[in-house]
């Protein structure tokens, strides 16, 4: 009898309709404590799923059917509900993505965590309080937070207290379902660590489920690839990182983007996910692999082990075959990169957006949010620029604010050096067509109670009333043809279609009336890794062909690298540094950008920083100076100006 | 014949013209279907919507009204008589005409309080009278009254059956293979056997008895159904152009809109409904009794009446979903169509009506339905103290209010009350059932979990 968790061939059926949907077939995987096991996989694989099956917390209508899953030896289906509920959270505890819902926000953390040493521990009065201390110091947290309530703490520290209390109940497996994807960078970076090291110290085992490739790299001992309901991979971290033998592990490689691939198209994984009602004999990824072969179709898969400890769903991997691309490799270096013009299509200059603070009675304002404070910005046609920063810096007001869907408080916004300020009306109105905007949430972005022409054509309608409707409909088909969706499409509701497809109607909207310059506000945040390559090269493709100009915000540096021409860092409103994306990245100046860059996983857990609290808003000084790791008496007290650096650069640190 | 055409009149058929030109646009449209779908999948739905269908047929026969021609006069002109009628009082036929003398107990043959009857021979005799009506055929009322009643019943039962039949052959191009067609079937096979019940028997007895004048309860019960009907369905047409205009716009442009908009209803909650709808009211009834030139017959004033009380109810009771639906508007208007949309110039209008009026109609259709119960039961209270509908006209509140008093006495009378309340009854609770089911097919939580 081992410690840990055993999956046996779980399967779990999802009842009702015609004929069960099998969103889990057949998973086994063992998370012996003091391992760190990552369940990686793209949205809609069964991870979660899988996950909550062996909690036995699956909703309604949602069955194990066969397989089993124990815990230390004893098997957990069998267990009457009133055993399994000292089971969870007890010695099986599990962390979940949203920090934000997981704690109850009417009681302290002192009170949940109590809560679960009463119940699994036994212990109350003093002797909880101590070891509610305890658990505290074990997470990082301060002890007074103790009596802090939820809404007090911020994401980072919320997802801390929510370890302390999973931790309370001394678990032999941890199970983490995204613990960080709701995150930023800097907190996920720490979070992980912390995750790492309680793991390692208290010899738990812990089972990360995540969708990132570099997470897992930084965290497992071995990796669980996940598709369609079955593993097709499990091996070790070396092994799966050095030479990955399932054909969907090495797609999932070669579609990340990242500083080495610039200016090279990124290689595409063809086709989507089988749906999980349809029948598949054969191998689940046959339609998409570029190895597939006749038998693929025809027989089912099983795990081999093709090496010690590493398996394979595949009848045609050897370990011999590594060296074989398994994508038609990424087309050369684009040839003819559009070389910026020199005139800018839009200039910031000093753009502010200040939020009042309203307070008392009479609703005084006491006070600005400076959202986006002086903030000078050039984006020049057929250029990429990248803004880059927390969650929280400014990036998406600085957007809605260059669009004129807020009304900024100072500066101006030229658009093909004219101020857009100052327009009003119909003159206004005019000027929208030049500058369009793609939204993060492919789901929130597109009306659901409207057809994908008339969502296409409302742009059309609005800002083209000339066109007769002939023409309009024309154009529409036109677009959607470029954007790779199907002809029918344009009858279609949104809810036909999947993320990646909904990214593709949106940027068709914002297409259709003929832009200059395209906001993308994360626009592949949303989007497994797979759709994301699709996307980027889409954009990359229309970039080319039209000469379109980008202002690219996203937290993740790998897309930037890949590709953004200039980069500008982005700190509380205001651009801490800026200048060409290569030179940037590999040599950043400022303090911050040095921070987001290390804290970007997939480099290994060594030189994670430690950024300070930000609960104080500096009146003068430095904004960053709390958290800078270089802070020095000056910062505190003048606030450095963004100053033009040599290679047109601009940085704004008193180093 | 003259037909008259009430204000009320007017505005239900107006209401049905709408609700079939809603039914035509949820057809055409795939998305607006589908939690239709849901809905009539749903038995207890089903049935409860059968039976409202069933109520607004009532309501609707009510609402055509006409005035009879009287017999020509010497001059030659032609009057009309001063009193109203509608397609449901000539189908009740002789219910309204056999009037008693005063309280009679359901399926009673004689009068509920003893009265001195003068014999023929010129004796005074303090005794039960036998009823005009009520069982008149019967010569030994005694004796024959239950045998009586029974024939009448298995009469009833087998013509009701008989119609169910037919309805259920006739039908079949509407139901076809229907998930429910089985809930249909059972609904309208009840509501036929108690129709043909009632039709045995209404005409040979009082089925509910009689009130303090000697009117058929059954026969008021009916006509209030409209009232009932009326006051949900009007008012909810009064409250929605206030409450979709007001709190959609105070939702969208924020800002000074919202302000007065969230002052004007903060202020209206704070007056207490029942004292702003009392002072409305008897405003209104003065305004109304100095006037009398103003009307040709009573019924249009108590039909003006009663929609002035809708008007009234539909003051005050458009808050609670100006309230929701500027909630539900501060949401979708940051939602990124909405954005896109601004960012195309579209202007404010077309983003009302494109954008955020279609993904809110989910939340009016849903208060719609839940209100309308709410409003039946406002209704008789207010009608119950005395400021609801014109006393002439019959509705759930009057009848409760004059079975009031009646209560206290020994032995009670009972059967006005419990008419009022069994229709009260089924009408509100069959409101709730639909309710309730369109509220589970609307509401995205629930469909997520589906």
């Amino acid at each position: 009898m081992s410690k840990g968790l055993r999956l046996d061939n779980l399967r779990v059926a999802l009842e009702g309709g015609s004929h069960p949907l099998i969103p889990v077939d057949g998973v086994s995987l063992d998370v012996p404590a003091g391992q760190c096991v990552a369940l990686l996989g793209e949205s809609g694989c069964g991870k979660s799923l899988t996950a909550l099956a062996m909690m036995r917390l699956l909703p309604e209508g949602v069955k194990v059917v066969r397989g089993d899953v124990s815990l230390d030896g004893e098997s957990l289906l069998d267990l009457p509900e009133r055993d399994m509920r000292h089971v969870r959270g007890g010695r099986l505890a599990m962390i979940f993505q949203e920090p934000m819902t997981s704690l109850n926000p009417v009681l302290t953390v002192a009170d949940q965590i109590r809560e679960s040493l009463a119940a699994h521990r036994g212990l109350t009065g003093r002797s909880a309080d101590t070891e509610a201390g305890r658990l505290m110091a074990a997470v990082g947290l301060p002890i007074e937070r103790l009596s802090s309530y939820p809404f007090q703490l911020s994401g980072g520290q919320r997802q801390r207290a929510l370890i302390a209390m999973m931790l309370a109940g001394d678990p032999t497996v941890l199970v983490a379902d995204e613990p960080t994807t709701a995150l930023d960078v800097t907190v996920q970076a720490q979070i992980l660590r912390l995750l790492k090291t309680l793991q390692q110290e208290r010899g738990m085992g812990l089972l990360l489920i995540t969708h990132d490739l570099d997470v897992a790299r930084d965290m497992a001992d071995r990796v669980a690839v996940m598709y369609a309901g079955q593993i097709v991979e499990w091996a070790s971290r070396a092994q799966l990182y050095g030479a990955a033998l399932h054909p969907y592990t090495r797609c999932l490689f070669q579609v990340l983007p990242s500083i080495d691939r610039r200016g090279g198209r990124l290689a595409q994984i063809p086709g989507m996910v089988p749906a999980p009602g349809t029948a598949l004999v054969g191998c689940r990824f046959a339609g998409r692999c570029p190895d597939v072969v006749e038998r693929c179709r025809s027989e089912p898969q099983a795990l081999r082990e093709l090496a010690p400890g590493h398996w394979v769903r595949c009848g045609q991997a050897e370990p011999g075959r590594l060296a074989s691309d398994a994508l038609p490799d990424a087309r050369d270096a684009s040839s003819g990169d559009v070389k910026a013009t020199p005139s800018p299509i839009l200039e910031l200059r000093n753009l502010a957006v200040h939020f009042p603070i309203r307070k008392g009675l009479f609703q005084r304002v006491a006070g600005y949010t400076k959202a986006v404070d002086g903030v000078s910005l050039d984006i020049r046609a057929g250029q990429t620029v990248a803004l880059v920063g927390e969650s929280g810096c400014g990036k998406t007001t600085l957007a809605r604010a260059a669009l004129r869907l807020i009304e900024p408080t100072g500066g101006q916004v030229l658009l093909a050096g004219e101020d857009i300020g100052r327009l009003e009306g119909e003159a206004l109105r005019q000027k929208r067509g030049d500058m369009q905007i793609v939204f993060q949430d492919p789901f929130s972005s597109l009306n659901p109670r409207m057809r994908v022409g008339e969502i296409i054509a409302e742009g059309l309608a609005a800002l083209r009333p000339e066109l007769d409707k002939a023409v309009r409909a024309t154009r529409v088909t036109e677009v959607l043809e470029r954007v790779g969706l199907p002809a029918d499409a344009f009858g279609r509701y949104p809810h036909e279609f999947s993320g990646g497809q909904r990214q593709r109607i949106a940027i068709a909207r914002a297409l259709v009336v003929e832009p200059k310059l395209l906001i993308c506000d994360e626009p592949t945040s949303a989007l497994d890794v797979s759709v994301q390559a699709q996307i980027l090269n889409l954009l990359a493709d229309l970039q080319q062909e039209r000469g379109l100009a980008y202002l690219f915000i996203t937290h993740n540096l790998a897309v930037v690298g890949y590709l953004a021409d200039r980069v500008a860092v982005m700190y509380r409103g205001r651009i801490v540094e800026e200048g060409e994306a290569a030179a940037l990245l590999n040599a950043p100046a400022h303090p911050y950008t040095r921070m987001l860059l290390e804290s970007a996983p997939g480099k290994g857990m060594t030189k994670v920083p430690e950024p300070g609290t930000r609960a104080r808003i500096p009146s003068d000084g430095c904004a960053f100076a709390d958290r800078c790791p270089m802070v020095m008496p000056l910062c505190r007290t003048v606030a450095p100006e963004l100053k033009e650096r040599e290679g047109g650069s601009r940085l704004s640190c008193h180093l | 014949m003259r037909p008259v055409l009430l204000w009320t009149d007017g505005l239900i058929f107006l209401l049905v013209a709408g609700l079939i030109a809603f039914v035509v646009l949820v057809r055409r449209h795939e998305h607006l279907r589908a939690p239709w779908r849901k809905v009539a999948a749903n038995p207890v739905a089903v049935a409860a919507a059968i039976v409202l269908l069933f109520f607004t047929a009532i309501a609707i026969l009510d609402s055509v009204h006409f005035r009879l021609a009287l017999p020509a006069g010497p001059s030659g002109a032609v009057h009309y008589s001063p009193e109203v009628k509608s397609v449901l009082d000539v189908l009740s036929g002789p219910l309204a005409e056999q009037q008693e003398k005063s309280y009679s107990a359901p399926f009673a043959t004689h009068l509920f309080s003893r009265e001195t009857v003068t014999l023929p021979d010129g004796r005074q005799l303090r005794t039960y009278p036998r009823l005009r009506y009520g069982g008149a055929s019967l010569h030994d009322p005694e004796r024959g009254r239950s045998g009586d009643i029974l024939m009448r019943t298995a009469e009833g039962l087998a013509g009701g059956a008989l119609v169910w039949l037919m309805l259920w052959l006739g039908l079949k191009p509407v139901y076809g293979k229907a998930a429910s067609r089985r809930t249909i079937a059972n609904t309208l096979l009840a509501l036929c056997l108690i129709s043909g019940f009632l039709v045995a028997l209404a005409t040979h007895y009082h089925v509910f008895g009689t009130d303090k004048v000697g009117q058929d309860v059954l026969y008021i019960t009916l006509k209030s159904i409209r009232t009932g009907v009326l006051i949900g369905a009007l008012t909810t047409l009064v409250t929605l152009p206030l409450s979709i205009g007001l709190g959609v716009s105070a939702g969208y442009f924020g800002g000074r809109v919202d302000d007065a908009v969230q002052y004007l209803y903060t202020t209206l909650n704070a007056i207490p409904g029942v004292l702003l709808i009392a002072a409305a009211v008897l405003i209104m009834q003065t305004q109304l009794e100095s006037h009398p030139g103003w009307f040709e017959t009573g019924t249009e004033r108590a039909d003006l009446r009663l929609l002035f009380l809708c008007l009234i109810l539909g003051m005050t009771s458009w808050t609670g979903l100006a309230r929701l639906l500027r909630g539900e508007t501060l949401k979708v208007r940051e939602l990124d169509y909405v954005m896109a949309a601004r960012a195309f110039g579209v202007s404010d209008v077309r983003i009302l009506l494109r954008h955020i009026l279609p993904n809110i109609q989910h939340i009016v259709l849903i208060s719609v339905v839940m209100d309308f119960s709410g409003l039946v039961l406002a209704e008789a209270v207010l009608s119950y103290i005395g400021v609801g509908v014109d006393p002439t006209m019959s509705s759930f509140g009057n009848m409760i209010n004059g079975a009031r008093l009646e209560l206290a006495r020994e032995p009670v009378v009972w059967w006005q009350l419990a008419a009022a309340f069994v229709f009260m009854f089924v009408l509100v609770l069959s409101a709730n059932l639909f309710a309730d089911s369109v509220q589970d097919a609307m509401d995205p939580r629930s469909r997520r979990n589906a």
